[in-house]
């Protein structure tokens, strides 16, 4: 039937002729080709040495954000953990006491936030599902260990570097 | 003079056993290194500069996994199979010249530990013997993956001796000896034997890809398959006892191929390189050209390897039978009639 999209392509099957039958030509044909490939550049990139360079979007180890103050974003309001389709997320909320509004943003906050790095697939969901523009996945690759539980992350680990402990650190290193 | 004999070939059969393990222990390095290569990788190189000590590393690891048997298997064919596959792979090597005699210590040291005048025969036996390995080995695990790979080894290794025994037959025409020794010997400087018999030599190479289980005929272990094939329920130094007498196979049909047909240790320019280093310098040379000629044909395998896709088993037989067993036998007819009429002229 004619084609109406003119995209269609017929396979012609010849029958071989003496020189493909035999066959030998065609693999000496291919060792010259793979032969070839020994040569060129190699493609591998020696990780813990040097590391690939990353898309803008990708998507790395989690961040707890804090805002121009220095203060925890996090209300604990459990969007990220009710979005996430690994079910990783877990969080204990708790209220903010007096002498602690320099620590938290909002009345309502998270006492405990853990995100078990073996779940998680790192989809980004968390990251859309935030009202409060407190998680991002913009750390670098999640490093190996030994033990699961070593896996499962904490605030110790997620949330961002305060702006004094940041200094802090600097004032040492100078 | 008694004992000298025996410790000389002493050293010679413990310097070849020593170097028959080394090669093949670095055949597993250089086929990742070559694979790795061929598809713009580079390989193995974190032990070591390079990744010298890879081999060590696959060594020490092979021996510290646990050794599992099948709970069906047949308890000591289970251990006779890899121990059976290993020994009749360094058997082969008994019979090779590895070298002209050399001079050490004012004694002639012949480097060939036995020349047995039906060398090519001897050959010919252990090369079979060799597939008693494999089809034990699957035979005793209880599993029809293993059966499987068994029994394709076992009828493949028959088909191909027959095609490889007749292309043998024709370079025997033109040899006149069943010796290792005296075909080595008449291949003195460029009179190679593959520049007589270039089809036997392609016929015979196309066997020894097959009876090594080499790709593209190593259907008797193919992985997608027969997840495995002869050696699925192995494990630790079993399987790597396995591995290694693969590469120690291909070590030994390399040999074979280099002292048939490509002049083993014989160079154009021998004489005059021997007469300049004298008789113990010299002989060495020789061996060296005979090491990088067997290294040569294991790169080829291992390039063969990463460059062709495995047969179909039927096209595997049609192949043996119909097309490289009639080609041997004209081979054979027509080497037999050239060298009729020229005994004649």
């Amino acid at each position: 039937m004619e084609s109406l999209s003119g995209r269609k392509k017929v396979l012609e099957q010849k029958p071989m002729n003496f020189w493909e039958r035999i066959y030998l030509p065609a693999i000496f044909k291919g060792m010259g080709i793979t032969f070839m490939h020994m040569f060129k550049k190699k493609e591998t990139t020696f990780y813990p040495e040097e590391e690939r360079e990353f898309s803008e979007n990708w998507r790395g180890m989690h961040s707890l954000k804090r805002d121009e103050n220095g203060k925890e974003r996090c209300t604990a309001c459990g969007l990220c953990a009710l979005s996430c389709p690994a079910e990783a997320i877990t969080m204990i909320s708790a209220e903010r006491q007096k002498g602690e509004e320099h620590l938290y943003r909002e009345e309502k906050y998270a006492s405990v936030y853990e995100i078990n790095m073996l779940r998680c697939i790192f989809c980004g969901l968390c990251e859309e599902a935030c009202p409060k523009e407190a998680i991002y996945l913009d750390g670098p690759i999640v490093p190996s260990e030994f033990l699961r539980k070593d896996f499962i992350y904490g605030k110790d680990k997620l949330v961002e570097i305060s702006i004094t402990e940041l200094e802090a650190q600097k004032g040492v290193l100078s | 003079m008694e004992i000298a004999f025996l410790i000389e070939k002493v050293a010679v059969v413990v310097i070849l056993f020593v170097v028959t393990l080394t090669i093949a222990a670095y055949s597993t390095l250089a086929e990742r290194k070559i694979a790795a290569f061929l598809q713009d990788r580079v390989g193995p190189d974190r032990a070591g500069p390079f990744g010298v000590f890879q081999p060590l590393a696959d060594g020490g690891k092979m021996f510290f996994k646990e050794e599992t048997t099948p709970n069906g298997a047949n308890k000591w064919l289970f251990i006779a199979g890899p121990s059976l596959a290993l020994l009749t792979s360094f058997l082969g090597s008994a019979v090779l010249p590895w070298g002209q005699p050399i001079e050490i210590f004012g004694r002639i040291v012949p480097l060939q530990v036995a020349d047995i005048n039906v060398g090519i025969l001897y050959i010919f036996g252990v090369v079979s013997l060799g597939v008693y390995g494999l089809m034990i080995g699957g035979w005793a695990s209880n599993n029809k993956y293993s059966l499987m790979g068994a029994v394709r080894g076992a009828s493949q290794n028959i088909s191909y001796e027959i095609a490889m025994g007749l292309s043998i037959i024709a370079l025997l025409l033109v040899t006149n000896s069943l010796s290792f020794k005296t075909i080595a010997e008449q291949q003195h400087g460029w009179h190679w034997n593959f520049l007589y018999q270039p089809f036997g030599f392609l016929i015979f190479l196309v066997c020894s890809f097959a009876e090594t289980n080499r790709v593209p005929f190593d259907l008797p272990e193919c992985e997608t398959e027969l997840i495995g094939g002869y050696n699925t329920e192995y494990s630790g130094f079993k399987m790597g006892a396995y591995m290694f007498s693969e590469y120690i196979n291909m070590f030994v049909a390399s040999a074979v191929m280099a002292t048939l047909y490509f002049g083993g240790y014989n160079y154009p320019g021998m004489d005059f390189v021997n007469e300049l280093l004298g008789p113990t310098w010299g002989p060495l040379i020789g061996v060296a050209v005979l090491f990088a000629k067997i290294l040569a044909f294991i790169f080829f395998f291992m390039w063969v390897r990463w460059t062709v896709p495995r047969f179909r088993y039927d096209q595997l037989m049609n192949l043996g039978w119909k097309i490289l067993i009639p080609l041997a036998i004209a081979n054979i007819v027509i080497t037999a009639c050239v060298i009729t009429i020229f005994d004649k002229l």
